[in-house]
C-alpha cells in the first residue's frame, strides 16, 4: 500500500476509516480534524479526540468528472478517463466528499444507497503511489431508487 | 418610504462579454452609467464601495479606491467589500448601512470583473491547509461538481428530469434574447440542451453558466437626498440579508470536503440557503406572495429551481411544475431571471449580484424593454458563493 496524498486524515488499516476529532467539552464531531477550536457557537472547547468515523455511509448525492479537472488536481491517467465522485451522508450526520471505488460510475449510485470506504491510488509521484479514501457501493444496494431517503 | 428603505437613484452595466480588457475599465463605463441613471454628478457622490473578487487574478486590485481613481478622485469615503459570489450585494449593504446611520447621503456602488477561460481554479501554489485547493487536488471535484450534487438530488428526490434543467435554459435564453447587456443572445431548444456534452453527470454544458467579464453599478441614496433630487416614488432596498449558516450546516457547500456534524447539535429547521431569504423577507415585511419577480442565481439550470423553493416561491419539490406549466416564464405567475439570468450573462463575480439588483430595478420602473414583467411591485435577488457567504435583495416600488 502506497502513502496518504494528505497525512491524518485516514488509516490504512484492514478496515480503513476517517479521521476525524470529537470536541471534548461538547461532543461535536469534526472531518478533517487539526481545529484548535470548536466551531459550535455554545462550546468554547479547545481540546479534542481522534475519533475513526463510520465506515459505511448513505449516497447524499453523487456525480462524474467528464472532462480533466484543472490544477491542483493530478490526472491519474493519460489520456484521462473519468471518474464518479459521491458526497456521502455518515452516522455522526456529516457528509464527506470522495471519489467512487475504481470501477464504479454514477450508474452504480442513487440517492440514499449504502457505500463503504476503501483505499485507493490517487495518482502515484517520486515517492510512488498516493493513496486516497473513495467510496464503494455496497452491493445489496445498488438497486435502490432512492426512495428510502 | 419605510424608516430602513434606501432609495436606487440609479444603475448602469458594461455588456457582458469576453472582452479582455482591464476590469476597471468596464466599472467606470457601468458607474458612468448609474450617475447619468440617477441623474448625480460623481463630485456629489460621497461614498464608493468596491466589490473585490480574489478569484480571476486580481487579488487585492478590485478595490473602491480603483474606481474612485478611474472617475478621478473626489475626495469620498471608500470601501471594499468581498463576500464571492455575493459580494456586490455586500456592498451594497456597506453603502446601505453609512446612509441609513445618517453618516452618508449618496453612494456609489460597483462590482466589476475580467475572467479567464474555462473551469474556474484555484489560485497557483500548493496549499494543504485551504478547502478549495484540496476539493481539486483530493477528488478532482470542481464548481460544476458541486452543482451536479443538487441537480441530482433534484432527480432522485422530486423526479427532476434532465429536461426540466433544459427547460430552465430554454426559458432563461427566451428572456434574455433581446437584453443588451446580456453576453448569450439566441434561442435555446431542448435539444440543444441535450445534444451538449455532458460535463458532471445530469448536467450538460448548456446547463452550467460561462464566466463573463462585465460590471455593473449602482446609486444608492437617502430619503432625504432622495427628495431633494424630485425622486418622489424611486425603487427601494427594501430588505438586505447577508447572513452567516448557522451551525450545524449540514447541506454539503463549495468548495468544502465536508459539512458539520449534527451528532451534538441539532440541524437548523431551514438550510443556509432557506435562511438566506427569510432574513430578506422579515427585513422587509415583505411575504413570499408578494413577490412579482425574482432573479436567482442558476449558476446551474438545476440551481434556480432549488432556489424557488429556498426563497418560498413555491414549496419543496414544486418547482419543476411551475416550470412546465410556464409559471416562471415571463407573463406566468411568478417569473424568475427576465433578464436572461446567468444562462445569458455568465458569471462576472463582483458585479453579478448588482446586475440583479439593476435588473429588478428596470423591472420596477417598468423600463425593462422587451422583458417586462407587467406590474411589477415587489423583487427579489438570491445568490450564495462560497465560504459561507448568501445575500438577497428585496426590492421594492
Amino acid at each position: 500500500m502506497g502513502t496518504p496524498v494528505i497525512e491524518g486524515w485516514f488509516t490504512q488499516d484492514p478496515e480503513p476509516g476517517l479521521i476525524g476529532s470529537s470536541c471534548d467539552a461538547c461532543g461535536t464531531v469534526f472531518f478533517p480534524s487539526g481545529l484548535s477550536f470548536c466551531r459550535n457557537p455554545q462550546c468554547e472547547g479547545t481540546s479534542f479526540a481522534p475519533v475513526t468515523l463510520s465506515r459505511r455511509g448513505r449516497v447524499w448525492s453523487y456525480t462524474d468528472a467528464q472532462y480533466q479537472p484543472p490544477a491542483p488536481y493530478v490526472p491519474a491517467r493519460d489520456p484521462y478517463e473519468p471518474f464518479a465522485i459521491a458526497a456521502v451522508e455518515l452516522a455522526e450526520g456529516l457528509v464527506v466528499l470522495g471519489q467512487v471505488a475504481e470501477g464504479y460510475g454514477v450508474v452504480d449510485l442513487a440517492v440514499g444507497a449504502e457505500v463503504e470506504l476503501v483505499i485507493e491510488t490517487l495518482y502515484v509521484d517520486d515517492s510512488g503511489d498516493r493513496t486516497i479514501w473513495r467510496w464503494r457501493p455496497v452491493s445489496s444496494s445498488t438497486a435502490t431508487n432512492g426512495d428510502n431517503q | 418610504m419605510n424608516p430602513n428603505d434606501i432609495a436606487v437613484l440609479g444603475v448602469g452595466m458594461h455588456p457582458w462579454g469576453k472582452w479582455g480588457r482591464n476590469f476597471a475599465e468596464y466599472g467606470l463605463h457601468a458607474a458612468r452609467a448609474a450617475l447619468a441613471d440617477a441623474g448625480v454628478a460623481w463630485s456629489q457622490i460621497d461614498f464608493v464601495v468596491g466589490g473585490e473578487t480574489v478569484r480571476n487574478g486580481y487579488a487585492g486590485y478590485v478595490a473602491g479606491s480603483t474606481f474612485a481613481q478611474a472617475l478621478g478622485w473626489n475626495g469620498a469615503r471608500v470601501a471594499t467589500a468581498y463576500a464571492a459570489c455575493a459580494t456586490g450585494a455586500q456592498a451594497l449593504e456597506v453603502a446601505r448601512t453609512r446612509i441609513l446611520a445618517g453618516l452618508s447621503e449618496v453612494a456609489l456602488v460597483v462590482g466589476a470583473d475580467t475572467t479567464p477561460k474555462g473551469f474556474l481554479a484555484p489560485n497557483a501554489g500548493e496549499r494543504w491547509d485551504d478547502p478549495d485547493w484540496l476539493r481539486f487536488r483530493l477528488f478532482g471535484a470542481t464548481n460544476p461538481a458541486y452543482f451536479a450534487f443538487y441537480a441530482r438530488r433534484r432527480m432522485d428526490l422530486y423526479g427532476a428530469t434532465v429536461e426540466d434543467f433544459a427547460r430552465v435554459k430554454v426559458k432563461n435564453a427566451a428572456h434574455g434574447l433581446t437584453n443588451p447587456n446580456a453576453r448569450y443572445r439566441s434561442s435555446v431548444t431542448i435539444e440543444d440542451v441535450l445534444a451538449s456534452p455532458v460535463v458532471c453527470d445530469p448536467l450538460h454544458l448548456l446547463d452550467i453558466c460561462a464566466t463573463s467579464d462585465g460590471a455593473a453599478a449602482v446609486v444608492v441614496a437617502s430619503a432625504e437626498f432622495a427628495k431633494r433630487m424630485g425622486a418622489d416614488h424611486p425603487v427601494r432596498v427594501s430588505g438586505l440579508s447577508t447572513v452567516t449558516p448557522t451551525f450545524p450546516n449540514t447541506v454539503l457547500d463549495m468548495p468544502n470536503i465536508a459539512t458539520d456534524a449534527a451528532n451534538a447539535v441539532s440541524a437548523p429547521e431551514l438550510t443556509f440557503k432557506a435562511s438566506i431569504g427569510r432574513a430578506a423577507y422579515e427585513e422587509a415585511g415583505v411575504d413570499p406572495a408578494d413577490v412579482s419577480v425574482a432573479e436567482v442565481y442558476d449558476l446551474s439550470t438545476a440551481l434556480e429551481l432549488d432556489w424557488m423553493e429556498d426563497l418560498r416561491l413555491c414549496g419543496p419539490g414544486e418547482a419543476e411544475q411551475l416550470l412546465r406549466d410556464g409559471e416562471t416564464t415571463i407573463g406566468g405567475r411568478i417569473p424568475i431571471n427576465p433578464s436572461g439570468g446567468l444562462a445569458c450573462f455568465g458569471e462576472a463575480v463582483p458585479a453579478q449580484a448588482l446586475a440583479q439588483v439593476c435588473e429588478l430595478t428596470w423591472q420596477l420602473r417598468g423600463q425593462a424593454e422587451g422583458r417586462q414583467v407587467e406590474g411589477a411591485r415587489v423583487g427579489i435577488t438570491a445568490n450564495q458563493g462560497l465560504f459561507g457567504h448568501g445575500s438577497s435583495v428585496i426590492l421594492t416600488r
